[in-house]
Formats: C-alpha cells, sequence, structure tokens
C-alpha cells in the first residue's frame, strides 16, 4: 500500500522504520524527510528494520464495518478483526497493526508477546495488498 | 496572566439529527448569542468561525460562511481549523484579537451537519495523510482508539467495563436536564451492558455519537463590557491551545505508532495534562480551584482519564472518584454536568464552544436543575485530531 514500509518474506519479515544519523531517533510509519526530534540538528534517515517481537501494550477490535478507505467486500459478512498496540521495547515505540486473522480480544492480554509476520490486507483479480500483522507467540509477560 | 476577555453572551441551536445545514445551526447560535448578549450584529467588529466541512471547499469558509448568513457588515474575519479543538482555537483567536485591542466585540461561531456512523477521512487516494493511512490499512476508526485507551486503563489502573458504564449513568441523568442536549433519557448500568460491543470493551452506550449542532459567544473587551453595563461578567482567564512535546509516548489518534523515546526521554507529563497545566498556569489557578469541569467524554473511560489529566484526582483513582460521587452534581468536583458529549454526541467544531456555552450558564447561576452550587471557577477540556489541545478556564 505504501512503499518501504516492510520487507522479507517468512521468517525474515520485517517492519521498516528510519533512523536518524544525528540523534539516532527511530520513526515508523518511516520519516524520509526531517528529524522531528526538535533538539536536533537533523541528520541522514537511515532505513533500518524494526524489532520482530514486542509485547502488547493494548488492544481492541472492529465489530462493526469501517468506512472507506478501508476496503471490504460489503457483499460479505463483516467479521471483526482485532487490532493491537505493541511495544518494541528495542526501539522505544509502540506500533498498532491486525492481529493475524482469526485471532480474537479473548485471546489477547496486555503484556503478552507478538510477533510481526507477512498478512494480507486485500486482494482483487490481479493484486494482493501485503501488510503486517501481529501474531501472539504464546509467552505471556 | 495574559489579561481576561468578558463573555457577554451565549447561545445554542439544540444538537440532533435535524438534517440541516451547518449555515443554519451556527445562526441560529450565533442570533441566541448576540440577543444574550444585548449586541446588535452590525456592531459587531470580528466574527471568527470553527470550521467544518462543506463540499468542494472543506473548512476554509466558515467565518465568511455565518457573516454572510447573519449579513454582510464588514467585520474582520477569521476561520480556523484544529479538528476537534476548532472552537477553542476559535475562542483563542477572538480573545488574542480583544487584547491585541484588534476588536471590541468578536463572535466565535462554530457549527456542524455530522454524517452518519464513523467518522471518516475525506476522499481520494492519499497516501500522505495519515488519517487516510490509519483506515486504510488498518480500518482503525476513532472508537478503536477509545478502546485501546479503555483497554490500557483495565490494565494499567484495573478499571473494569462497569467503571465506564458508570460514566454514561452519571452523564445521561444530567444530559435529561438541559434543553440543548440531543439525548435526554436517562440511560442504566444495564443498558450500557446490553448494548452492542462497537469496539472492545467499548459498548455503543460508551461511546458518543456524531450529531448536528451549533454554538455560539459573544466576547469582549473588559472595558466594552463596562461600558455595555455589564460590571460583572464571565471571564475567560486562559485557552490553552498546545501540541504535544517529542516524543509522545501514547500511541493518538490518527497515528498508527507513537515517537520513539530511545534518543529523548519522554516529558514526565502526558499530553492531556499538558493541555491542562498550560491553562492553570494562564490562569492563576489549580484543580483545587475549581467548580466543576467539561470535558471531552468521547468515550466514557476517556473520562476517567480526563480526571487524572486535569489534576482531579491521582493517577488511577478515577473511578473511585466517580463511585464516591465526586463527580456528579453536587460533588466534590461536578463533571460534564451539561451531559456532556454523551448527552450531546459529537458536532466538531462546535463541541469546544458548546462545553464553554456550559461554563458561562454555569457561573452565571442559570444552569437551572444542573446548576453547580457556587459556581466560581470552570475549566473545559479537549483534544483535536493531529496534535492540537486546548483547554479553557472561565471564572466569576
Amino acid at each position: 500500500m505504501v512503499a518501504g514500509w516492510f520487507t522479507g518474506e517468512g521468517e525474515g519479515f520485517r517492519l521498516l522504520g528510519t533512523r536518524c544519523s544525528a540523534c539516532a531517533s527511530v520513526f515508523f510509519p518511516r520519516e524520509d524527510a526531517l528529524c522531528r526530534n526538535p533538539g536536533c540538528p537533523g541528520g541522514d534517515l537511515c532505513e533500518v528494520p524494526l524489532s520482530r517481537r514486542g509485547r502488547v501494550w493494548s488492544y481492541t477490535d472492529g465489530r462493526y464495518r469501517p468506512p472507506s478507505p478501508y476496503v471490504s467486500d460489503p457483499e460479505l459478512p463483516w467479521e471483526p478483526y482485532a487490532l493491537i498496540a505493541v511495544e518494541l521495547a528495542e526501539e522505544r515505540l509502540v506500533v498498532l497493526g491486525q492481529a493475524v486473522p482469526g485471532v480474537t480480544v479473548a485471546e489477547l492480554a496486555v503484556g503478552m508477546e507478538v510477533e510481526v509476520v507477512a498478512g494480507v490486507l486485500n486482494e482483487d483479480a490481479e493484486t494482493t495488498w501485503t501488510t503486517w500483522h501481529w501474531r501472539p507467540t504464546g509467552v505471556r509477560a | 496572566m495574559t489579561g481576561e476577555v468578558a463573555v457577554l453572551g451565549a447561545g445554542m441551536h439544540p444538537w440532533g439529527k435535524w438534517g440541516r445545514s451547518f449555515v443554519e445551526y451556527g445562526t441560529a447560535a450565533a442570533r441566541a448569542a448576540l440577543a444574550d448578549a444585548g449586541v446588535d450584529w452590525r456592531d459587531v467588529g470580528s466574527i471568527v468561525g470553527a470550521d467544518t466541512v462543506r463540499g468542494g471547499y472543506p473548512g476554509y469558509v466558515a467565518g465568511a460562511t455565518f457573516a454572510k448568513a447573519l449579513g454582510w457588515q464588514g467585520a474582520r474575519v477569521t476561520s480556523v481549523y484544529a479538528a476537534c479543538a476548532s472552537g477553542a482555537q476559535a475562542i483563542g483567536t477572538a480573545r488574542a484579537q480583544i487584547l491585541a485591542g484588534l476588536a471590541d466585540v468578536v463572535l466565535v461561531v462554530g457549527a456542524d451537519s455530522a454524517p452518519k456512523g464513523f467518522f471518516r477521512p475525506a476522499g481520494g487516494d492519499r497516501a500522505d495523510d495519515p488519517d487516510w493511512l490509519r483506515f486504510r490499512v488498518l480500518g482503525a476508526t476513532n472508537p478503536t482508539y477509545f478502546g485501546l485507551y479503555a483497554r490500557r486503563r483495565m490494565a494499567v489502573h484495573g478499571d473494569t467495563p462497569e467503571d465506564f458504564a458508570r460514566v454514561k449513568v452519571k452523564n445521561s441523568a444530567l444530559g435529561a436536564l438541559n434543553p440543548y442536549a440531543r439525548y435526554r433519557k436517562r440511560v442504566t448500568a444495564e443498558e450500557v451492558a446490553a448494548s452492542a460491543v462497537v469496539a472492545d470493551p467499548l459498548r455503543l452506550l460508551d461511546i458518543c455519537a456524531t450529531s448536528d449542532g451549533g454554538a455560539a459567544l459573544v466576547l469582549s473587551s473588559m472595558e466594552f463590557a463596562r461600558r455595555h453595563g455589564v460590571a460583572e461578567p464571565v471571564r475567560i482567564r486562559a485557552v490553552s491551545t498546545v501540541t504535544p512535546r517529542y516524543p509522545n509516548p501514547v500511541l493518538d489518534l490518527p497515528d498508527i505508532a507513537t515517537d520513539s523515546a530511545l534518543a529523548v526521554s519522554p516529558p514526565e507529563e502526558t499530553f492531556r495534562a499538558s493541555i491542562a497545566r498550560a491553562a492553570y498556569e494562564e490562569a492563576g489557578v489549580g484543580p483545587e480551584d475549581l467548580s466543576f469541569a467539561e470535558v471531552y467524554d468521547l468515550s466514557t473511560a476517556l473520562e476517567l482519564q480526563w480526571y487524572e489529566d486535569l489534576g482531579l484526582c491521582g493517577e488511577g483513582e478515577a473511578a473511585k472518584l466517580l463511585w464516591d460521587g465526586g463527580t456528579a452534581l453536587g460533588g466534590r468536583i461536578p463533571v460534564n454536568v451539561s451531559g456532556g458529549l454523551a448527552s450531546f454526541g459529537e458536532a466538531v467544531p462546535a463541541q469546544a464552544i458548546a462545553q464553554v456555552c456550559e461554563l458561562v450558564w454555569q457561573l452565571r447561576g442559570e444552569a437551572t436543575d444542573r446548576q453547580v452550587e457556587g459556581a466560581r471557577v470552570g475549566v473545559s477540556a479537549n483534544q483535536g485530531l493531529f496534535g492540537h489541545g486546548s483547554a479553557v478556564i472561565a471564572v466569576r
């Protein structure tokens, strides 16, 4: 959907952010123009893969079909998805994402470990749009 | 202290889904505020409109739109956009003009005709817009964020869905007393629990609806108020309109990630707490001086968060303050005596102005059945998309 937000396949799948060469701040989604740290003189922003695993900061779900520009088939019954905000310890930031399909809020807990995996956002006859999903690793805090 | 401005008039159009143009609501509210002030529209030196979206000209026309509807009379004109904080920024702009001597009397107007259902971003493929991205990539609606905050409170502070429902019970009982509110029926905890889950753990009756509505204020210099024969007007003593400080470690609308705290430690106070502190500092008052507060209860859980961010209680103590009746009418610090957004619904450019209308009526002692006894100092607090935060402090 948006270029350069993630890379790789299988075990090698990673979210991509950028890191400021001057102050070491990390940005996701990637910040390619200017470092947003107000005290930073400004450095080059270099692409950096984010940690694969993090812990659940919070979670919720969407029991009603979101409006466009979210793409879903109005002909099909709405299937709620869970959304997980994940704290990445190494980068010290929180990234929101959908849970892998089939994971419901009943299976989630704040502090639980999750890992990033490739997923499908939507697809039509010609194109499959990929995205990232968070998947519980089964490890509790 | 930056000086005070007088509130000469407050007016509203009743909120609800009336299906009419925002111009109609805003003009009705403006006329009510002018009548309340006893000021002729032709004597108003400046009009400030809080922006909404009109086909083809999103947001850029509010001040002039209301000026045209009221009849062109050559006033200075301003339009401001700050999402949910638009109304407060309109008040802030009007105050700045008065204190700078650019105008003696300023009319502030906000009104909207909100679409039904979820708010959504403007159309088109706009991958450079964080608001568009969170919908397109994640399907993350506003209630998604309210659900995340609610669940986080449950994990960190031990709040429960029953605590959240209690906020709705309180606010709906107060809204039932307010003739301008859209919902005027008391809601029980059982009714909240029986309503459909929208974004776990929040249910339909935990989340405020979209609505139509309009609100307006007539502000003036203190000197004009005295000349006008109003010796002791309600005064606005602070309007904070602040941004977060980097790095903001709390996931916030419409972002899909927080800032990283890797290079710089996060500030000690949260963004919402900084909104309140800026207003307190400007007004020279503290939470202990407040008679009542109007806060953005976009969700029931969010109202509890505001108790702590405004300093009405310590961190994690909001549910206890609620259950002890501290924030009910007659309690130590009543919150959302207007009924809150739970009773009004969201009419984005109008709601921060509507909060200040309630401050005015309460401080004048004109709030009838929902009057806070002896109200002297009131605060309103809100937060807008894209890092707009504002609070208004009014005194009598």
